[in-house]
């Protein structure tokens, strides 16, 4: 997984598959770097991502819970259509912004 | 003769064995001609039990899960079992949103999931005896009626 920190904005490049397993690691890494950057905005990067259960989804509200404190916001970006459909089923969507990109 | 084929595993309660049942889970379902949809529907059902029964089955102490699959014509049935300290109200932890650990960031949306991606859920759970998902789902629904359309 990588992240790229820019200014107060946190972007954060998902695996392949988003579960429980992979989950752990994003919210160690993702909650040091929100605290030692002061980050407001969090980005889920969904470009290299097929697959992601309820855990993804319970690391979405986390990071959420997290910068709401500061009046920021979470963001995702590259959803493909099975990852869109995980979103909002689960209800995500209420309190994240899904980037779409327009269509040329 | 009825198309029908059966298959076991035993595996431990390690968060890297998700990625596992789901991709056996995948991979046996394959003899049934599933879409890429279907395929991904029971990945999803699948991880989320495997998922709960580490998590809070076995509250992350290493013992084993198993994942029992059984194909019966164009259904398929799967079982994930944990022997861990099982769910005093059922009910309760079917509930969507409902988590015993919020502090954990669990979204509380497991069963909700396993219940959206397949036909049918069951749950068998006694506080000590641990917990047993039966799941069930047609595979290839409407494509017959999609092969033989006419032009």
């Amino acid at each position: 997984m990588e992240y790229q920190v820019q200014e107060n904005c946190l972007t954060i490049f998902l695996p392949r598959e988003v579960d429980h397993h992979s989950a752990e690691e994003l919210r160690k890494n993702a909650d040091a770097l929100i605290e030692r950057n002061h980050i407001k905005y969090v980005i889920f990067d969904f470009e290299g991502t097929e697959f992601m259960d309820s855990s993804g989804i319970g690391a979405i509200m986390g990071r959420y819970r997290l910068v709401r404190l500061i009046g920021g916001e979470v963001w995702a970006v590259h959803t493909k259509e099975r990852i869109r459909k995980i979103l909002t089923m689960s209800g995500v969507t209420k309190i994240m912004q899904i980037y779409e990109e327009e269509k040329s | 003769m009825r198309n029908t084929n059966e298959m076991e595993l035993i595996f431990d309660s390690r968060s890297a064995n998700e990625r596992f049942a789901r991709v056996a889970v995948a991979a046996f379902m394959t003899q049934l001609n599933p879409t890429v949809e279907e395929v991904s529907d029971v990945k999803t059902a699948v991880s989320e039990a495997v998922t709960n029964a580490i998590i809070h089955g076995y509250e992350q102490e290493v013992h084993k899960v198993s994942m029992h699959c059984r194909i019966d014509g164009d259904l398929l049935f799967v079982t994930i079992k944990d022997t861990g300290k099982g769910i005093a109200d059922v009910a309760q932890a079917m509930m969507p949103m409902y988590t015993s650990k919020p502090e954990a960031d669990r979204s509380g949306m497991g069963f909700s999931f396993m219940e959206a991606f397949m036909d049918k859920v069951m749950v068998e759970s006694a506080p000590g005896q641990g917990t047993s998902v039966f799941m069930e789902k047609r595979i290839g629904k409407g494509r017959s009626l999609w092969t033989t359309q006419s032009l």
